[in-house]
C-alpha cells in the first residue's frame, strides 16, 4: 500500500517536472512571437502586447505536457485497459453481427419514415454498408462513389467537394507510383499538374480542340516534362532527389508567373473551354445536353457529368497502378524501392526504371491538371504551390505509401476536415504540419498500413532437404 | 567595371547571409545525413525575433545602436537557438532508427507548422523595419555618377560573418564539443560506443545551427528591412543550394557555396532578369547535383551493401 503511494507520488513529481520544463521552453518559444505583436496599421510598426495570449500559450503547453507525461508513466496500466475494452467490443459485435445489422436497418428505416428528405444519405450508408460487410471496403467506397451523385443531386456543394475529393485521390494515387512504389521522393509533384492544366487550357484556347482530344495531350506533356527533369536527376540518392523536384517544382512556377506572352502572368488564364458531353455542350440551348435528351434545363448536369468524369479518371489510375504492379517494371519499382544496389546487381537499369514510374506518375498529374483546368475555368501559378505538392504528398504519407485504399481514405479524410475547417485556415495548416510530423512518429508506415504483397505462392511449395542444406558434399 | 565591382561587394554580403544559413544545413547533414527542410524556416523566425527585440528595445529606450544590436543579436541567438533545439526534439529525435525519408517528411511537416505559426501570430502582411544603420562609404570615384559603393550595413554583416565563422572553426577543431561533433559525423554508432553523449551532441548542432542562422536573418532584417512569414522557403532553398553547391557536411564549402550563390544571383538580377534570379539559383543546383554530387568541397560519399 505504501510503496504502491510513494510510486504514485513519483509519478506525478515525474510529470510535474517534465510539464514545468515544458512550460519553460514554450515561454522561450512564445515569449517574443506569442507575447508581442507588430502592428503597422498607422506608420512604423508598433508592439501590441499580449500577455494574456502567451499566458493561456505557455499554460496549455504546461498542462498537455503534464497529461501526456501522466499518461506516459502509466502507460502499462492504461495500454492494457483499453486493450481490453477493444476486444470486448470486438467480441460483441462478433457474436451479435446480424443483429447488429437489422438494428442499424431498422434505424435508418425509422429516420427515412420521420425525416423523408433524408433518403438519399441513408440510401447511401445502407446500400455501402451491405456491400462492404459483403466484399470489403474498396467495394463499399467504390459503391459510395457511384451513388453518391443520385443520393446528393440537390446538393451542389457536396459534389463540388466529391469532386475535389476525388481530384486529390487521383493526385494521391499519380503520386503513389511514384512515392509509394518506386519509393521516390517527389517534392514537386504539382509541377505536373501545372503543365497538364496549363497545357489543357492553352491548347484547347488555341485551337478549340475538345475535352477529349486534349485531355491526353496534356497527360503526353506532363509526362514528356516528367521524363526531362527524370532524365538527369534520377541518378541521385533519395534526399538530393526530393531537393531537385522542389527546385524543378519552383522553376515551373517562377516560368508560369513571368512568361507572360503565353500564360498570362500572374493574372492566370480564364474562359478554359468547359467540358462537354462527347461534343454536346452542357448549355441551355437547343443543342445543349438538356435538349437533346429531352431534359430540362439544370447546371447541376455539368457538375454531375464531372463527378463521373474525375471519378473514371480516378478509378482508370487505380486500375494501371494495379496492373502495372504486376508487370516485371511495377516489381522492379517495388524492388527499387527495397534495395537499389541489389536491382541493379540483377541487371536492371535504375534510371530507367524509375524514369517509367516518374513519367507514368507525372502523366496522371497532367490528367488531373487538365481536369482541374476544365472543372474551374479558370487557373493561374497561385494553384500550383509547394504547399500543394505538400498537401499531395503527405496524403500518400498518410495513407500509408504504397497502399491505394489508405490513399483514398487519407484524400477524403484530409479534403473534408479541411472543408469542415474553413474559418480556421491557418490553425488547419498548423495542426496539418504537426500531423505530418505525428504520422512520421507514430505511424511511419501511414495510417492505414496494409500493403498487398505484390507476389506470392498459389500453392504451398515443400522444397527438398537437397536443396537446401549446407556444407555438405 | 565600376557596376561590376559595386555588385561584387553586394553579392559578398548577400552570399555571407546565404552561407550563415548553409552552415545548418551541412552541420546536421553530415552528423545524421537528413535535410532540415525546417531550417529555412528557423531562420524566418529568426529575422522576427530580431524585429521584435528591436521594437521591444526601442519601446524601453535602448537607442544606442551598438548596444541595441549587440542585445538583439544575443536575444535572437539565444531563442532562435531554442526553436532549434525543439523543432530536433520533437520531430527529428523519435525518428531516428525509422525509415530514411521520414525524417525529411517530418521536417516538412515542421516548415509548415512554423510558417502558419509565425503568420498566425503575427499576421500575413510584410513587416517593415526603418532603416538602422545608414551611411555608405566611397571606394571608387570615377567621376560622371560611377561610383562603387559599400554601405555600413555591408561591412557590418561581411565583418560579423568574418567573426562569427573565425570563431565557429575554432569551435569545431578546438573544444571538446566540437571534437565530439566531428567524432558524431565520421562514425555515429562508434562514437557513442566510445562515450559521446551523441543526443546531447546532435542537439547542440541544431542549437548552434539555428543560433547562426538567427544571426543571418538579423542580417537580412537590417540589410533589406522587410520581412513576412513566407521568407524562409525561398531563403532556405538557395541556402541548401549552398551547401551542395560547396559540398555538403563541408563547412568552408558552405561558406563558400553561399558567396557563390550570392553573386551569382546578383550578377543575374543585374545582367540579365531579376524575375528568373530564382530560377538561375535553382538550376545551378540542379547543374551542380548533375556534375558534381560532392559539390567542390565535399567528400565522395561510397555507398556499400
Amino acid at each position: 500500500m505504501s510503496a504502491a503511494r510513494s510510486e504514485s507520488g513519483s509519478v506525478l513529481s515525474h510529470a510535474l517536472k517534465d510539464a514545468l520544463l515544458a512550460g519553460i521552453v514554450a515561454f522561450g518559444l512564445f515569449i517574443l512571437l506569442l507575447g508581442f505583436l507588430t502592428e503597422d496599421s498607422r506608420g512604423p510598426l508598433q508592439l501590441i502586447r499580449r500577455p494574456g495570449l502567451l499566458a493561456s500559450a505557455v499554460g496549455a503547453v504546461f498542462a498537455g505536457r503534464f497529461i501526456v507525461s501522466l499518461i506516459y508513466y502509466n502507460f502499462e496500466a492504461i495500454r492494457t485497459g483499453l486493450g481490453a475494452l477493444w476486444d470486448a467490443i470486438v467480441r460483441f459485435c462478433h457474436l451479435y453481427k446480424w443483429w447488429l445489422v437489422a438494428a442499424f436497418l431498422a434505424a435508418a428505416a425509422l429516420r427515412i419514415y420521420f425525416v423523408p428528405q433524408s433518403w438519399p444519405l441513408m440510401l447511401l450508408i445502407v446500400s455501402a454498408t451491405l456491400i462492404g460487410l459483403r466484399s470489403g471496403l474498396s467495394a463499399a467506397l467504390l459503391v459510395i462513389a457511384v451513388v453518391f451523385p443520385v443520393a446528393f443531386y440537390n446538393n451542389p456543394y457536396f459534389l463540388g467537394i466529391a469532386i475535389i475529393i476525388l481530384t486529390y485521390i487521383m493526385l494521391g494515387w499519380g503520386l503513389n507510383i511514384v512515392v509509394g512504389l518506386a519509393g521516390l521522393l517527389d517534392l514537386g509533384y504539382v509541377a505536373f499538374y501545372a503543365v497538364g492544366a496549363y497545357s489543357y487550357a492553352i491548347i484547347a484556347q488555341a485551337y478549340g480542340w475538345s475535352f477529349w482530344v486534349c485531355l491526353p495531350l496534356a497527360g503526353l506533356f506532363a509526362a514528356f516534362f516528367g521524363i526531362l527533369l527524370g532524365f538527369p536527376v534520377l541518378r541521385l540518392r533519395g534526399d538530393y532527389l526530393a531537393i531537385v523536384t522542389l527546385a524543378f517544382g519552383e522553376i515551373v512556377r517562377i516560368v508560369l508567373l513571368n512568361w507572360i506572352s503565353l500564360t498570362n502572368g500572374p493574372n492566370g488564364i480564364g474562359s478554359i473551354p468547359r467540358a462537354s458531353f462527347f461534343g454536346i455542350p452542357f448549355t441551355p440551348n437547343d443543342d445543349g445536353f438538356a435538349a437533346t435528351f429531352g431534359l430540362e434545363f439544370d447546371p447541376t448536369h455539368r457538375t454531375v457529368f464531372l463527378f463521373y468524369v474525375i471519378l473514371a479518371l480516378a478509378l482508370i489510375t487505380n486500375w494501371v497502378t494495379i496492373r502495372l504492379r504486376k508487370l516485371p517494371v511495377g516489381r522492379a519499382w517495388e524492388a527499387l524501392r527495397e534495395d537499389e544496389i541489389a536491382v541493379r546487381s540483377l541487371g536492371i537499369n535504375p534510371t530507367n526504371t524509375k524514369l517509367t514510374a516518374f513519367a507514368i506518375g507525372a502523366m496522371f498529374g497532367g490528367f488531373a491538371g487538365a481536369f482541374f483546368a476544365t472543372r474551374q475555368g479558370f487557373i493561374s501559378p497561385d494553384s500550383f504551390t509547394f504547399p500543394e505538392s505538400a498537401l499531395i504528398l503527405a496524403i500518400v504519407v498518410l495513407g500509408g505509401m504504397g497502399s491505394q485504399i489508405g490513399v483514398a481514405i487519407a484524400a477524403t479524410v484530409m479534403t473534408a476536415s479541411f472543408e469542415l475547417f474553413r474559418e480556421f485556415e491557418q490553425f488547419r495548416l498548423v495542426i496539418f504540419g504537426f500531423a505530418m510530423v505525428g504520422i512520421m512518429v507514430w505511424r511511419p508506415r501511414g495510417l492505414v498500413s496494409t500493403r498487398e504483397p505484390t507476389a506470392y505462392l498459389r500453392e504451398k511449395k515443400t522444397i527438398s532437404v537437397e536443396h537446401v542444406a549446407e556444407g555438405r558434399g | 567595371m565600376e557596376y561590376f565591382l559595386q555588385q561584387l561587394i553586394n553579392g559578398l554580403a548577400l552570399g555571407s547571409i546565404y552561407g550563415l544559413v548553409a552552415i545548418g544545413y551541412t552541420m546536421v547533414y553530415g552528423i545524421i545525413g537528413m535535410i532540415n527542410f525546417a531550417h529555412g524556416d528557423i531562420f524566418m523566425v529568426g529575422t522576427f525575433i530580431a524585429l521584435i527585440a528591436f521594437l521591444i528595445l526601442v519601446a524601453i529606450g535602448i537607442t544606442a545602436i551598438p548596444l541595441a544590436l549587440f542585445l538583439v543579436l544575443l536575444i535572437a541567438m539565444l531563442l532562435t537557438s531554442l526553436y532549434g533545439w525543439a523543432v530536433e526534439r520533437i520531430a527529428y529525435r523519435p525518428l531516428r532508427g525509422s525509415f530514411r525519408l521520414a525524417p525529411l517528411i517530418s521536417a516538412i511537416g515542421m516548415s509548415i507548422v512554423l510558417q502558419n505559426y509565425v503568420q498566425l501570430a503575427q499576421g500575413a502582411r510584410v513587416k517593415t523595419l526603418q532603416p538602422l544603420i545608414t551611411g555608405v562609404h566611397t571606394l571608387l570615384d570615377l567621376g560622371n555618377r560611377l561610383v562603387v559603393q559599400i554601405s555600413n550595413i555591408q561591412i557590418l554583416i561581411i565583418v560579423t560573418t568574418l567573426a562569427l565563422m573565425s570563431g565557429f572553426t575554432w569551435l569545431i577543431s578546438s573544444t571538446s564539443l566540437g571534437r565530439d561533433m566531428r567524432a558524431c559525423e565520421q562514425d555515429l554508432k562508434m562514437a557513442a560506443l566510445l562515450g559521446v553523449d551523441t543526443n546531447r551532441t546532435i542537439s547542440l548542432t541544431f542549437l548552434i545551427g539555428a543560433a547562426l542562422a538567427s544571426v543571418a536573418g538579423m542580417m537580412y532584417l537590417l540589410y533589406y528591412g522587410v520581412i513576412d512569414f513566407h521568407i524562409g522557403f525561398v531563403a532556405g532553398v538557395k541556402a541548401f543550394t549552398a551547401a551542395v553547391l560547396g559540398g555538403i557536411g563541408s563547412l568552408p564549402g558552405a561558406m563558400l557555396g553561399g558567396l557563390l550563390i550570392g553573386l551569382i544571383e546578383t550578377y543575374w538580377s543585374a545582367y540579365f532578369s531579376v524575375q528568373y534570379k530564382d530560377v538561375a539559383a535553382f538550376s545551378i543546383l540542379i547543374v551542380v547535383l548533375i556534375f558534381m554530387p560532392t559539390g567542390i568541397l565535399g567528400k565522395p560519399e561510397v555507398e556499400k551493401v
